[in-house]
Order: structure tokens, then sequence, then C-alpha cells
């Protein structure tokens, strides 16, 4: 079922990457839309076509849903010529979440690059507001530049509410202070506890896959590892077929996946 | 809609010229008819409103990347075995509308397709085809999402199988435990003998079509026939040698190996035989639009001029394509033998971890229609060897 939205605000991020925020226009389907952190939307722009995007922001915040989209396609370019008060539509929630109940009592480490922060971002809301459910939380975070680097207004509040906050970047600039780096070499920095570290990565593939080695490298087990994975996600309930990956379908079965169940397709040249 | 089989269905027999009355009877319920018949030198399903349109006389010899019919004065209205097309296109069409958006006042309204209800009865459908039915009705009906074009259509359908007496060299049914006879599934199953057709039916629909038509049993020596007949190919087919003869019609018979077969693909993903085949395939993806199973699509937007009115429409899309795996990252299966992998691994063995079973029900389409042959049957047992 596909439902109107409209804008209700709209938010520069980055270079590259906005925040929208959206309202349902049908106030039945505002009361009892809910998500959980990690599962997407497909977002629809008629005439231009739909895009899976995560969403970005507090699921025990129900007014507002937010989606933090990097202009890359058709979809997202039609989308960044919208306006605050214009129309979209969009067919959701969709997809497996991140491991909350798993993690609860748990450290936490929430390792992940560039718009691959977006989908975690619920969790590190719904981990402030249920701070005394969890141990450590830690936020390893990289991006390419310090102007890349994601919702850095609000590292201060995740820090007073005691989570990590470790940013990596490539390529720094002069008033850079921080680490320099890819985000599993901050890894090294951690003394981590690993039978009760549970490891929540989104990212490029290639960063993932180093995530996952620094983490069992520290004996972190392979089903405390979840990955969310990217593939070509058209329909979001399993009947088209693009976003197969081995016994899976990404948009039904996933996006997040524990490492224990991906293991073997993850270094597969074009699989 | 075929339902769960029921004990003690009724038998009927048909002299050949109440094949016609078979068809009749289905229209008056209206049903719309479909058969196979010859079109452009090959076997396809159109619509048949009396049984003359039928291929009678005709048969059909398949190998690796041919097809080629042959007139044989004794061979029945069934004689041939699978052509190009399934019932896929008939429960899921090869375009499709699923939505349609239309602009009014500065806010969209969206409605989705309307569903059609025409109903459809298919002559012909052979058991691995019926097995296909079952695979597909797995992926739309069963599973958590629902497709409701899928649904509408396949409810209004009526089948009416035929259990072979004839398999082509592609054939290997026999393999994947679907045929040469219909298992289930089906309204109506006809056997062709010499002198008229043994019936038997697989659902209240056909117990009543049966009963209201008003045909006699058959005899216990034409039931007899009728099993014993298609119990033959299949014997026959489970005696294949996969040598190859040299008479022509008789190529390279085809039979695979299942055993393990699941384990044995997804353990060999870095088999040096995928990129041997990624050598010979052309990614052409004929082999998914021929297979009764595929159900890869892709809905592309189609707006008036204004951008006002727009459509989605649905089409078959295959794996074998550049663009079935691409993200903004790029293309994840870039080379053809990582596109061939995807498929073949897919359909026999990934297909048990999603929905149970096989993706293949051993039709044989795929590898007469490759333009080059390739041959699925004899890609698993090199990677097996």
């Amino acid at each position: 079922m596909t439902h109107r939205a409209r804008i209700t605000r709209i938010k520069a991020e980055v270079s590259g990457i906005w925040t929208y925020d959206l309202a349902f226009e049908d106030e039945a389907v505002a009361a009892s839309y809910r998500f959980a952190p990690g599962q997407f939307n497909m977002l629809y722009l008629p005439g231009f076509g739909e895009s899976a995007i995560s969403v970005s922001s507090d699921a025990e915040s129900a007014e507002t849903i937010s989606h933090t989209v990097r202009v890359a396609g058709n979809v997202t370019h039609a989308l960044a010529r919208k306006k605050v008060g214009d129309e979209v539509a969009l067919r959701g929630p969709f997809g497996s979440a991140w491991p909350i109940e798993q993690c609860r009592g748990q450290d936490v480490v929430i390792a992940c690059g560039g718009v691959g922060l977006a989908p975690l971002r619920p969790v590190i809301y719904h981990v402030i507001r249920h701070r005394g459910d969890f141990g450590r939380v830690i936020l390893l975070y990289g991006a390419r530049t310090p102007a890349d680097l994601l919702f850095t207004d609000e590292y201060a509040a995740w820090q007073d509410a005691d989570v990590e906050v470790c940013a990596t970047v490539d390529l720094g600039d002069e008033t850079w202070q921080g680490d320099i780096g890819v985000v599993p070499i901050l890894f090294y920095r951690l003394r981590l506890d690993a039978p009760r570290t549970r490891v929540l990565t989104c990212g490029p593939e290639v960063m993932m896959r180093f995530v996952i080695f620094e983490a069992r490298a520290r004996k972190v087990e392979k089903r405390h590892i979840y990955i969310s994975m990217e593939r070509n996600m058209n329909c979001a309930v399993g009947l088209c077929g693009h976003c197969q990956l081995g016994p899976a379908f990404v948009c039904k079965d996933g996006p997040v996946f524990t490492y224990e169940k991906m293991e073997p397709y993850l270094n597969l040249e074009d699989f | 809609m075929t339902e769960p089989e029921q004990a003690n269905h009724a038998h009927a027999f048909l002299l050949p010229d109440q094949l016609d009355a078979l068809i009749e009877r289905l229209r008056e319920q209206g049903y719309r008819t479909v058969g196979p018949r010859v079109v452009d030198g090959a076997i396809v399903y159109r619509d048949v409103e009396r049984a003359d349109e039928l291929p009678h006389g005709y048969i059909d010899t398949q190998d690796g990347g041919r097809y080629r019919l042959v007139r044989d004065e004794d061979a029945g209205a069934f004689d041939h075995v699978v052509g190009p097309d399934s019932l896929k296109r008939f429960v899921f069409p090869s375009c499709d509308t699923v939505l349609r958006a239309d602009l009014q006042d500065g806010s969209w309204t969206m409605t989705p397709a309307g569903l059609p209800d025409e109903p459809v009865a298919v002559i012909g459908v052979r058991g691995c085809d019926l097995q296909a039915l079952a695979v597909t009705d797995r992926v739309f009906l069963e599973g958590p999402y629902v497709d409701p074009l899928y649904e509408a259509r396949r409810r209004n359908m009526f089948l009416v199988a035929v259990n072979c007496r004839r398999a082509a060299a592609t054939c290997f049914c026999h393999s994947m435990n679907t045929g040469p006879a219909a298992g289930g599934g089906f309204d109506l199953a006809l056997s062709e003998l010499a002198d008229g057709f043994v019936v038997e039916s697989g659902s209240a629909a056909g117990d009543e079509l049966i009963a209201t038509a008003g045909w006699p049993a058959p005899d216990t020596a034409r039931l007899e026939q009728a099993r014993a007949q298609t119990a033959q190919l299949e014997a026959e087919m489970h005696a294949r040698d996969g040598v190859v003869r040299d008479d022509g019609a008789m190529s390279r018979q085809r039979s695979l190996d299942t055993e393990g077969i699941h384990d044995l693909l997804l353990g060999r993903l870095s088999h040096a035989r995928w990129e041997d085949i990624g050598d010979r395939c052309l990614a052409c993806s004929n082999c998914t639009m021929v297979c009764p199973t595929c159900f890869c699509s892709s809905v592309e937007e189609v707006s008036d001029l204004a951008g006002e009115h727009v459509t989605r429409e649905r089409s078959w899309a295959s794996c074998f394509t550049a663009e079935h795996s691409y993200m903004n990252s790029g293309t994840v299966r870039k080379s053809i033998a990582s596109r061939y992998r995807q498929w073949l691994t897919h359909k026999l063995a990934s297909w048990h971890d999603q929905f149970g079973m096989s993706g293949c029900t051993g039709c044989g389409r795929c590898i007469t229609w490759c333009p080059v042959g390739i041959d699925l049957t004899e890609e698993v047992a090199a990677i097996r060897d």
C-alpha cells in the first residue's frame, strides 16, 4: 500500500546528503505507522520511481519519520528538487531490524561509514532513551573528510549520554584533530570484552569486511556481528528477485543479517 | 483453481472427436480456452476453439539450441512436449500494470491496478509445468507477501493436463520427479490412446464437468493402458544412459543427478567451470524468459508528457543483465560467469533455502532455447566431477 506524505522539513546535512522529515497525509496511517531501527521505506516519486531509503529518525518519536538521503540516482535527484510542503509517496516499513533485544545488557559497537550512519542513528536514539539497558556503547564512524561527517551537531549530546564517539576521516583538514584512516583502525584503541560485545556495522562492503576482520581478531562471535547489506531492492517484498544474495532476499530477509549467515558469500567476487 | 487432492475422483473416456465437446463445455462455463498450436514453426499456447486447431500429427525434436517440428502421421494431438511458452504467461504475464498515479489539484491519487477476472482454461499442461505452477504459487502466494495480480489470475484457472507418452531429449522430468505423468494440481488429466482419451479428474470442478457431460467411464483395459504408457516412458527415461545416438532424433538424452545438489553448487562457487560457461554464455536471457519458474521482474514508470498520469508497468527481468544487480555503487555481478552462477545456483540450490523446493522442473526449455546450447545437466555434472 502506497501512502501520501508531505515533506515537513529538509535539512542539508553534508555535501550531497539531505534529511527529509515526512508526515503522512492520512491521520490513520500516521497513527498506526511504526518502524524498527534498521528498517527502510520505499520512497516513491510518480514518474521517477521508487528508492529504498532507511529510516534515520527515532523509532519512539512517531510524529516525524526522517530519511537521510545521498543523492545518487534518478529518484534521489528528483527528491533533491522537492521543497518543504511538497508531496512524496511511500510504502513501508520493510526489512529486518537491528538486534536491539539481543544487545540488551551487552556492550554495543556501532561501526559505520558515510551515509551508513543513517540506518544506525535510530539505534543510538534507542540506546540513549534506554541507556541503563546497555553496557558500553561505542560509535566508530568514518567519512572521507571532516565536512562529510554526518550528524556532527548531535555528537556532544550522544557523548553526554555516555555513548563513546570515535570519528575518523580519510583526509583531514587544517582544523581536524581526530583520527586519520579507515573505520576498522579505530578498533585498535578499544579494549573489548568479546563475549559481551555485539557489533553492528553498515557501510561499503569492503569496510564491513575489515570491521568483521577486526571484530573476529578480538574474538567477537560470528553470530554477534550484524551487517546491513545493500543490493538492488526494487519491490521490497521479495518478489522481484533483484536483491538476491545467496539464500536471502536482502529486502525481505535483510537488510540486517548476522555475519554467521552471510560469511560464505561476503568474500566472493561478483556474487 | 485446483483444490487439494481428494480420493475417488471421476474418470471418463472420450472418443477422439469428443475433445471438441470438452472445449465447448469449458467455453460454456465462461472459460477462455487456450491450448497448444503451431505458430511460426513452434508449438505455443494460443486460444483454441476447436480440437482440430491442436497440433495433431506433430512432434518436436529438441536438443541444445535446437527445436524443430516434424510431421509424424502416427502422432496424436499431444505427442509434442513443451515449447517456449509455459503457464507463466497466464499467471504472470510478461507485462502488467501494477499501479496508476494521477495528479489532481497538486496531489497524487494512487490506484492499484484492477484485478483481472477472466477465467482461463489451459489444455495440454504437462507434469513439469504443473510443478512449475506449484513453484510460482510458493513464490507469489505462500510467502509473507502475496502478489494480488498473480492470485487473481491463478484463482480463475482450469487446468487440463496431459500425461506424456513421449519425451524430448531435453526432458528430464524423471530426475526432478515432476513427470512424465501429471502428478497433481490439475482439474482434468488426459491420456491419449490410439482410439480416444482417458480422462482423470483431479478436482471437484473436474468431477462436475465429467458428471454433467455424461461421458462414460473408461473400461479397465483402457485405464490400464493409459497408466502403462506413461509408466513405460518414465522407466525408459530412468534407464537413460546419456549415450549419443546418431539417428538424428535421439541426441544425448538428459538426466540430472540431484543428489546433494544444494551443498554441491553452493560449496563450489569458485569452481573453474563457471568461467568456462561464462566464455560460452551470451547473457541473452533466453533461458530465463522460457523458464516456467523464473519470476524476476522490473517496474518502469510510464508517464504522459505532462507527468501528471503515470502507470507503473511490471515486466519480466533477467539476472543475466548487468542492470539486474545494479546499485549506485555499481553492478554486483559484472561478469557473465557470475550471472550464470547466480542463475544456476539459485535455480537448483538457494531456491531450496528460500522456498523449500527446487526451482527446476526438468522441462528442458533452457537447454533447447539457449542459442549456444548450454545444458545445465551437463554443467552440473562437470561441476560435480
